[in-house]
């Protein structure tokens, strides 16, 4: 890439010539302020809060907006530069609540922290304010517009990250507002779930619905067994709600935090991933060899699979039938660990922790009670887990790392890796290769499916078989770029695996928030990061496939008897439904 | 029996929304001209109407609602046989023209916005016509009413039937 010289605060930098001066100045040492602007994501110059004053331009200029050109001169904190930014702030402040200290978001909201920085200590502006009712339809998302300052980065993510387009902006000027198309709730559409426009967020305008209080409610209930477990990418990410770097994994600690706020057994998701492992696996080299529906879909991540009943309904039949590790924890929960502890299924009650908004909405999905109940009864997000264990008082950072509970509490690496985008394909291609083959896979490592590439391929040749076509992709768009180019004829796998969300699940919706001025100064993308803390987990580990994973051999001697069994096929199976994509009915297009 | 599917059976409209597609193209770039197209021949933009569009289009529904309710020229309610259109322009509003809005919500019974029960009248505010020096103005299914008083609104409505 061809520099340029620009010239920032009086001291002149080299930078590419396709940099913004955001960018630039980044580069320089400089944090100019921004609120609407989200790296990769939203960059519309829309709230004037990045201005800065360039030697002959007209008037202020957004800098996440303007390209840097040789020469460019570039004041980032004059008099008018400052008034003008603390104004834009002012007037945001003008139309918004200002109830920090009952919000979600108090201590980790972009405009407070704006406010705070521009030095506003006082609201100079007042007048009409808009009020909504808070859209409680979704079981995942709670949107208060009321929040909302029309940033637009949630409309961003929805349409281009997601291309779930359930976020838009509604009329023009004061009556602006972000949602669903005629006011629809987030319920009420074909949003997924995938809390993606959470994280983008700068505001408190869109949060997880809370579990929490269900939670500690059934932890006071002496007549209660309450049991917990955790997804891979809740290790991946606690930390960082603690202030540890991101991509630090915390599994010791959050063992022992659960088992400090009172959950009887502290059990781990990884345990019945490795099982999903068994499941899918099986019902690949079933299909493969029956003939049977291919290219097999991975159906873990229930964001990709509200987005296939809505969008893609034609690929339902390729979902793999397998519950996801949370389901079939669930069911196992409430059915095997009952039995084998002669606990009353009535009185467990089931926690999940998970990465992940939409898993609020699985859970409640009418096929999962398989166990004759609910077979998860709240789940929590990382987030959530993290409000409960500073709620509690707990010291996380000098917790003793513990271990989980036997029974379901043992794990691979390869159940760890389902955190990362490709990390299901991994942990299926270790044990297939080896099922099918008879041989001892020798490196475990399939780089050709990890990392932040939107879809990845891979061709493994698997002896006494031939070669498996794989694909994996993760965020919905690059999810619906691949089902297209598969519709067209292109494309020829047997396996496939999606996520709904950037990187997979630990860039869940129920993840720790990293605010839009942190990504500009990571040197990678948050996601990658986390991946880091997944990867290190697996290698550290002496099982790495699931198939070796010693409980997961004992519950199919002691229980389940054999993948696709009968047992299995009740308790860790489930079906898809089509659901429409509209929330009106319309007829059909005309043929092509 | 024969069979239910196919054009055969397809609402009227949705058979002219695919002729003004095929004929303006299912790009992007021409959502407002078909949305302005389509209203032209049925009145207004309901939501079914609305996401058939966006379906032929492959663009969210969200969009398409965010355009229609973008620009006033569109309206998501049927309208009334006459559409009275009522500048609040700066040049018309400091003449009075939000007194003139006043009497016709009183006289039509209706707030700016809805249109009678009969569907006689659709009351609606606009931001100037251009034609500031007749201040304040409005216009009634393109005939323009000027330097009007609240006197003059009777008259007026008593020229559409």
């Amino acid at each position: 890439m061809e520099m340029v010289t620009v010239t920032i605060d009086g001291v002149e930098t080299q930078v590419p010539s396709d940099y913004t001066v955001l960018k630039a100045a980044q580069k320089a040492g400089v944090h100019i302020p921004t609120l609407c602007y989200l790296k990769d994501i939203n960059q519309i110059g829309a709230c004037r809060v990045c201005l800065v004053e360039i030697d002959r331009a007209r008037g202020l200029q957004a800098s996440c907006v303007y390209p840097v050109s040789e020469g460019l001169k570039i004041h980032t904190h004059t008099p008018a530069v400052l008034e003008a930014r603390k104004a834009v702030v002012e007037l945001l402040l003008s139309n918004h609540p200002q109830d920090c200290l009952t919000c979600i978001r108090n201590t980790t909201c972009e405009l407070q922290a704006l406010a705070q920085q521009m030095g506003i200590d006082h609201v100079r502006f007042t007048g009409e304010r808009k009020e909504y009712p808070i859209d409680f339809s979704s079981p995942s998302v709670q949107r208060d517009a009321s929040k909302c300052i029309l940033c637009r980065r949630c409309v961003a993510v929805c349409n281009q990250v997601q291309n779930v387009g359930v976020l838009g902006l509604i009329n023009r000027g004061f009556e602006s507002i972000v949602g669903p198309a005629f006011h629809r709730g987030l319920g009420e559409v074909n949003c997924t779930n995938c809390g993606q426009c959470i994280n983008v967020c700068p505001v408190g305008a869109l949060k997880e619905v809370d579990h929490t209080e269900r939670v500690w409610k059934a932890l006071a209930d002496p007549s209660k067994h309450v049991i917990v477990q955790t997804a891979p990418s809740i290790r991946a990410g606690l930390g960082e709600e603690f202030g540890l770097p991101i991509g630090t994994p915390v599994t010791g600690k959050m063992v022992a935090a659960l088992r400090r706020l009172g959950f009887a057994k502290v059990f781990d998701t990884d345990f019945t991933a490795d099982l999903t492992i068994m499941e899918e696996g099986n019902e690949l080299l079933h299909r493969i060899g029956t003939g049977g529906k291919l290219p097999l879909i991975t159906s873990c991540s229930p964001g990709w699979v509200k987005f296939c009943e809505h969008n893609y309904p034609d690929f339902i039949e390729n979902l793999s039938s397998a519950k996801s590790p949370q389901a079939m924890f669930g069911a196992l929960a409430k059915t095997y660990y009952a039995e084998n502890n002669n606990i009353d299924p009535a009185t467990i009650y089931s926690v999940s922790a998970m990465p992940c908004t939409a898993k609020k909405f699985e859970c409640a999905r009418p096929e999962m009670e398989a166990s004759g109940y609910p077979d998860v009864d709240a789940v929590i997000t990382t987030r959530e887990l993290a409000r409960m264990i500073k709620k509690a008082g707990i010291d996380f950072l000098n917790l003793p790392d513990e271990d989980f509970d036997k029974s379901m509490g043992a794990s691979t690496g390869a159940g760890v890796i389902f955190g990362a985008t490709g990390g299901v394909m991994e942990a299926a291609l270790r044990t297939v290769y080896e099922v099918i083959s008879g041989e001892t896979l020798q490196n475990v490592e399939f780089n050709a499916v990890r990392g932040m590439e939107g879809i990845k391929e891979a061709a493994v040749n698997i002896p006494g078989f031939g070669e498996v076509r794989v694909a994996v992709a993760h965020g919905l768009q690059n999810a619906a770029d691949l089902l297209d180019r598969i519709r067209s004829g292109e494309g020829d796998y047997h396996f496939i695996e999606i996520m709904a969300c950037p990187g997979g699940c630990v860039g869940g919706g129920g993840q720790p928030i990293v605010s839009g001025p942190m990504r500009l100064t990571l040197p990678e993308d948050y996601q990658a990061l986390r991946h880091k803390a997944i990867y290190t987990v697996d290698r550290d580990k002496t099982l790495r496939k699931s198939h070796e994973n010693p409980e997961v051999i004992e519950i199919y001697e002691k229980y389940l008897g054999k993948p696709l069994g009968e047992k299995s096929h009740h308790l860790l199976h489930t079906k898809y439904t089509k659901r429409p994509k509209y929330s009106v009915e319309i007829p059909d297009q005309p043929e092509k | 029996m024969s069979c239910q599917c196919g054009s055969a059976s397809k609402d009227e409209r949705f058979v002219k929304i695919d002729q003004i597609l095929d004929q303006n193209g299912r790009d992007e770039s021409f959502l407002i001209q078909n949305l302005e197209q389509i209203q032209h021949i049925l009145g207004y933009l309901p939501e079914d109407v609305q996401a058939y569009l966006a379906e032929a289009m492959g663009i969210p529904l969200s969009k398409v609602y965010g355009v229609v309710t973008f620009y006033s020229l569109f309206t998501t309610e049927p309208i009334g046989k006459h559409k009275i259109s009522i500048c609040l322009g700066t040049a018309c509003y400091v003449k009075g023209a939000g007194e003139i809005l006043a009497e016709f919500e009183k006289q039509l019974k209706i707030k700016v916005g809805e249109t009678t029960p009969d569907g006689r009248f659709t009351l609606t505010a606009c931001r100037c016509l251009g034609a500031c020096g007749l201040a304040p103005v409005l216009n009634v299914n393109g005939k323009v009413f000027g330097r009007l008083t609240t006197d003059d609104i009777a008259g007026i409505l008593a020229q559409f039937e």
